[in-house]
């Protein structure tokens, strides 16, 4: 097994006030370490304001953490230079939790899906299109709505544009940031199907940023549970979901709603 | 009992600027009886918000309701006039809306923002309406009302600017509250909390409540009946554990099932591919003959084709629109 991304002491503060020379800061990460392997799924779970969307950012490169390494394959990108992150970020892609808000409604589907590889200077026209089509089909998108603008689709038809979009460039990393939380639950499961079969058949690796504790067992390999900037439990999904040891966890763990007996009937009658 | 608000045979339609006519409801029928809490589950499109604003007649203006009647105490909502509306909304039905940081107005203090239902619907002087806000926030912080009271919505939490939504719905003391996808912008921690508050003001001023949510995890432990919205028709009305524990109805069926279950049991079951619902949502531009769901469901017949499935009772309280169900 190949290590992908292994994060060591990751500090993140913010300067919240600053009054008559004295700082005040916020620890959104306070020492988070963690380690993804090729082709496997970290789901990390926890309340608002705990600090994951603020990993998110720096995992993506979009946000220089304060201190403390990221080596993702193979190079510590933490101390890379801008100009030598701009070769990096292409390979870690971000999935919003609002597709509405994240897909540029004044452009066609197809040139959604094509505007990274104009950004990156890939390919020349043609080849652009036919790669967004092909990418438009590879996630359900019929090619005959490959002229359609975003208010044409359902929201799960736009979520599946918006990881199109982020698979244009062949990242290795994908960060789903809530990327099924804002969908209905019948597509939901549509939703996490696609991103399991992708997995499958790309080797891509997922980090899974959710407050719901099903879908993260469900999808994920590993599951890291944060509360106030800091990873308080990390570990196996069966694991956790089973022996959960840390206060926060089982506060997340009570706080899912379920039901039962639904899930397992049977096909049919 | 009595019903307290009754909704019969209700149509909502919608029309387009283009002359197109969409049904978002076609012939709605249920009851919602005093203290009781019903749970509306419906994806995007299945009607949920357009029930809540034709409950109070806020639907918008190419927004048309076709047919029906909505009682409430007896008295005809859908013919009242709008003075009479005046008094209804807010006041005796109220509503609590989805996303607390849009339904709040960003620069007046909470404590305000209370006051002006009441000034709204109440005729009380100002020393009583302070003193009934300062009441209903007491209710909903405790130990916290008065700092709470005091604040303007951006110095709230997610959590705490939803309880001050609840605040104002329950200001004027109605006996249905209306609650559209009240908890979908919290985190799950916060999110049983508002459940838990729901539970808490049920007792203790006998509301009745509509919970109209698309996560039926939700509607787990707190509602008393759950009914099922598809296509702007009720296809499966019950108690909440059998509608949730054993759905009946082929969609009530595929829905839930798409949920995965927390308890996996093993590794095989994690990671494998979920059921979906085949199929696409319904168009509801288009009058189908026969049942909304026939095109995507597992078990359709021939004669779901042609005819409309009418309400079967399965028990007294369970009923399903199926033909799969002798009626």
């Amino acid at each position: 097994m190949q290590l992908l991304l292994n994060v060591e002491n990751l500090m993140k503060r913010y300067v919240t006030g600053k009054s008559f020379g004295s700082r005040e800061f916020l620890a959104a990460l306070d020492g988070v370490s963690l380690s993804i392997q090729t082709a496997t799924t970290l789901a990390l779970v926890g309340e608002s304001g705990s600090g994951k969307s603020t990993l998110a950012l720096c995992v993506a490169c979009l946000e220089r953490p304060t201190s403390g390494s990221m080596w993702f394959d193979g190079r510590d990108v933490a101390a890379l230079g801008e100009k030598q992150q701009r070769a990096v970020r292409p390979q870690i892609q971000l999935v919003f939790q609002d597709p509405a808000n994240s897909l540029n409604s004044r452009l066609t589907a197809l040139e959604i899906v094509a505007e990274p590889l104009i950004i990156q200077r890939r390919f020349d026209k043609q080849t652009r299109s036919k790669r967004a089509c092909a990418l438009l089909e590879r996630v359900g998108i019929s090619a005959k709505k490959a002229g359609s603008r975003p208010d044409e689709f359902s929201g799960g038809q736009r979520q599946r544009l918006a990881i199109a979009r982020a698979l244009a460039l062949e990242p290795k990393l994908l960060i789903l940031d809530e990327a099924l939380s804002a969908l209905d639950c019948s597509v939901q499961a549509q939703i996490a199907n696609l991103l399991l079969e992708l997995q499958a058949s790309l080797r891509l690796t997922y980090l899974f940023i959710t407050h719901d504790f099903a879908m993260a067992a469900h999808l994920a390999d590993e599951i890291a549970v944060m509360d106030h900037g800091r990873i308080v439990e990390l570990g196996a999904a069966e694991k956790l979901l089973r022996s959960p040891e840390h206060e926060a966890t089982r506060c997340l763990l009570a706080a899912t709603p379920r039901f039962h007996g639904a899930a397992n009937l049977p096909e049919g009658l | 009992m009595r019903p307290l608000l009754q909704v019969q045979d209700l149509h909502v339609a919608y029309r387009s600027r283009t002359g197109e006519v969409c049904h978002a409801l076609a012939g709605l029928s249920f009851d919602l009886g005093p203290g009781e809490i019903l749970g509306v589950l419906g994806e995007s499109g299945s009607g949920k918000s357009t029930l809540a604003a034709s409950l109070l007649r806020l639907l918008p203006p190419n927004g048309i309701i076709t047919g029906g009647r909505i009682l409430f105490e007896g008295q005809d909502v859908l013919h009242a006039r709008p003075r009479e509306m005046e008094k209804l909304r807010g006041r005796r039905i109220s509503l609590i809306f989805q996303e607390p940081s849009v339904a709040l107005h960003p620069a007046m203090r909470v404590r305000d923002q209370v006051e002006e239902v009441l000034r709204a619907h109440e005729p009380l002087d100002f020393a009583a309406r302070r003193n009934r806000t300062r009441q209903v926030l007491a209710t909903l912080f405790s130990a916290e009302a008065d700092r709470i009271a005091n604040s303007y919505p951006h110095q709230l939490s997610g959590g705490q600017r939803q309880r001050v939504l609840v605040a104002q719905a329950i200001a004027c003391g109605p006996s249905v509250v209306l609650a559209d996808e009240p908890t979908a912008s919290l985190d799950p921690t916060t999110q049983q909390e508002i459940l838990t508050l729901f539970r808490t003001l049920r007792q203790a001023l006998g509301l009745s409540m509509v919970l109209i949510t698309h996560n039926p995890g939700l509607l787990a432990g707190l509602a008393d009946r759950v009914l099922v919205l598809y296509a702007g028709r009720a296809v499966e009305v019950g108690p909440a554990e059998s509608v949730l524990a054993s759905p009946q109805h082929p969609y009530t069926r595929a829905l839930l099932r798409c949920v995965p279950p927390l308890d996996q049991k093993s590794q095989a079951s994690r990671k494998a591919m979920l059921p979906v619902i085949s199929g696409e949502s319904p168009n509801l531009s288009v009058l189908v003959r026969g049942c909304p769901f026939e095109p995507r469901c597992p078990e359709k017949m021939e004669v779901c084709k042609s005819c409309d499935p009418a309400a079967v009772p399965l028990s007294e309280a369970h009923t399903v629109s199926c033909f799969k169900f002798p009626g």
